[in-house]
């Protein structure tokens, strides 16, 4: 069954096309990496898929909804959650209030005046919010400033504040970028268990260690178009992808 | 168990209204111990409380609050000339009106944000400013500001038989004369209630989508909150917080000029806000408390005062001395607010109460992490 379907997705800016006819499917509680070389269109796919950007043409349907011209959160609230390349997470704040934040908008929607109950006392979104932390390991760090955390524990909390909110679809743009071998082996370990087969994952990486070790499919993408499209094993042997995106070197 | 207060905020709500209420006490020793200056430090308290809302927790400097202020004085005023001198219709009615205003405002405003959100409820309250002076005159009457006359109908109070003596009759609340030090209590009680329903803001989920919208407004788009309405409603209530203040000022001094809405009045609630602590319970009480104890220190000063202070200087040094200093009080009191703003920002940006906290941690030497954990859950 197809959680996500794309097609015809066109944007331009000026005279580069970013998107040139995108088509894509993706099953539900599937792993779906998407590659390619720098500028080939793969944030650019991500921000339209979030209403970051409205395309020019095209359609994205998601669980028979179509999310083209719907606002940021309308989006999120349909389930499609997005990890971000930079962590983007709330630095003033405690990694507690971090987490209880999406966990609040999992429960609340997306407005609720509820300016006179005590957030402290919500078993329910804390006991979430534990769990998250927990998960991620950061949860003995819970009361401390989030801008003090290093850079790898700021995508994990950000990776534990996109779940807290229980996504259907998760998109990942470079989850591990900049982290050591051993942040990167254990958020692996984090994304393959997490969801359960439930949660579809959309995941751009330049990583192949990550792609291999996650994805069940992937879609090569360059110049803003989809060149390939294929179980791991089969993409690592097409010549296509090694030419586009390797340049001819073997992985 | 949702209803609940954590227990360090009860304590702060119990230790605030017991300095409140105790105010004329409290503060004798000062010169400050009289029902007059006391209302005014309950009344832009409460103006200062609900606009730390917006701009403490959302992040978003309104440069137009003084709007608000007027509408809840001129609203106030007409409920005492139309309807009755009881101060309850004149508070509801006030809050009542300056929610629509901020609803229509806010709306228009926060369709921007940054400096340009400022420049927008700047243009809106300049517009108010001057509408009260021109078109609006009928309803503000213009220049002289809006007064109560003897003949005003009060249909409520004839309606209920209420004896008027000679003179204008003055507010009250059932009875209770708001002049004197039951004004006062009638403002300290609201100044406590405002207090109470800005930490049960702050403490809510509401109040914690608030700061995220200061912290970071895209990731909060992106986590599935409607930004626009929180930021909304936050100004919405801080305007009800302004109207309600307004409405207290012409309680106390029952008349309404467009002077209060005046850029000027804008301005001062946020040095108000700042001085005291941005995003802070108590701060914006003590900023607003300390301004308007130095205004009515520096502005009472003239140049014989100055004369007698400096005079055992010779003759040569005090002219220029007083002439100098002169500049600083009566009318020029202000320039002495700036210097002394000035001054607190470049050494102190977080305001007083972070002033407070880090001479606290220097008297008792306790280690860094605890005090820190401590203010923490102060803010």
């Amino acid at each position: 069954m197809a959680a996500l379907e794309v097609s015809g997705l066109k944007k331009s800016f000026g005279g580069l096309k970013a998107l040139n006819d995108v088509n894509l499917t993706v099953q539900f509680g599937t792993v779906h990496a998407i590659i390619g070389p720098n500028g080939a269109g793969k944030s650019t796919l991500l921000n339209a898929f979030v209403g970051r950007l409205i395309p020019d043409a095209g359609k994205v349907v998601f669980d028979g909804i179509s999310l083209v011209g719907l606002p940021p959160h309308k989006i999120n609230q349909a389930g499609v959650v997005r990890v971000f390349q930079t962590p983007e997470i709330f630095g003033e704040l405690s990694l507690l209030d971090n987490v209880l934040i999406p966990a609040f908008s999992h429960r609340d929607g997306d407005f609720r005046f509820n300016g006179w109950s005590h957030a402290a006392a919500q078993a329910a979104v804390h006991d979430v919010a534990k769990r998250m932390l927990e998960d991620v390991g950061l949860y003995s760090k819970r009361q401390m400033l989030a801008n003090s955390l290093s850079r790898g524990d700021k995508r994990r909390l950000e990776l534990a504040m996109c779940l807290a909110q229980e996504p259907k679809l998760l998109l990942l743009d470079e989850p591990t970028a900049g982290m050591s071998r051993a942040d990167t082996n254990s958020t692996i370990d984090l994304l393959q268990r997490l969801g359960d087969g439930k949660v579809t994952k959309i995941i751009i990486e330049h990583d192949m260690h990550v792609v291999f070790s996650l994805a069940e499919k992937i879609s090569v993408m360059a110049q803003g178009a989809i060149i390939a499209e294929g179980a791991p094993d089969a993409i690592k042997a097409d010549a296509r992808v090694q030419e586009a995106y390797l340049g001819g070197a073997h992985l | 168990m949702n209803n609940t207060l954590a227990k360090q905020d009860k304590w702060l709500l119990l230790g605030f209204a017991i300095a409140v209420l105790a105010g004329p006490l409290l503060l004798k020793p000062f010169g400050a111990g009289y029902p007059d200056l006391l209302q005014k430090f309950c009344i832009f308290g409460i103006f200062a409380i609900g606009y730390n809302l917006l701009f403490g927790l959302t992040g978003y400097l309104s440069f137009g609050h003084a709007a608000f202020l007027g509408i809840g004085s001129y609203t106030a005023v007409w409920s005492f000339k139309l309807l009755t001198m009881n101060v309850l219709p004149a508070v509801i009615l006030s809050i009542a009106l300056t929610a629509v205003f901020a609803l229509a405002i806010g709306y228009l405003c926060l369709r921007r944000s940054g400096i340009y959100f400022s420049i927008l409820t700047l243009a809106f309250a300049q517009m108010a400013y001057n509408l009260a002076y021109s078109v609006l005159t009928p309803i503000t009457n213009g220049e002289t500001g809006l007064q109560l006359i003897k003949d005003d109908p009060r249909s409520l109070d004839k309606w209920f038989g209420v004896v008027v003596g000679d003179g204008i009759p003055s507010t009250n609340f059932f009875g209770i004369s708001m002049v004197g030090y039951s004004g006062f209590y009638f403002c300290a009680v609201l100044l406590i209630l405002s207090f109470y329903v800005s930490i049960r803001i702050t403490r809510s989920p509401f109040g914690l989508m608030l700061k995220a919208v200061k912290s970071n407004q895209n990731r909060l788009k992106y986590t599935g909150i409607n930004t626009r309405s929180y930021a909304l409603t936050a100004f919405v209530i801080s305007g009800c917080y302004a109207g309600l203040a307004g409405a207290m000022l012409a309680v106390t001094d029952p008349l309404a000029g467009a002077d209060r809405m005046h850029w000027s009045a804008s301005g001062e609630v946020v040095l108000m806000t700042i001085l005291g602590g941005v995003g802070t319970l108590l701060g914006p009480v003590i900023g607003a408390g300390v301004i308007k104890y130095l205004e009515n220190i520096f502005s009472s000063f003239n140049e014989q005062i100055l004369n007698n202070v400096f005079s055992f200087l010779p003759d040569a040094i005090l002219h220029p001395v007083v002439k100098v200093l002169g500049l600083f009080v009566g009318e020029g009191w202000e320039l002495t607010l700036g210097v002394l703003f000035l001054i607190l920002i470049v050494f102190v940006p977080g305001g007083l109460m972070q002033g407070f906290q880090s001479l606290q941690r220097r008297l008792s030497g306790a280690s860094s992490g605890t005090v820190s954990a401590k203010s923490q859950g102060a803010h």
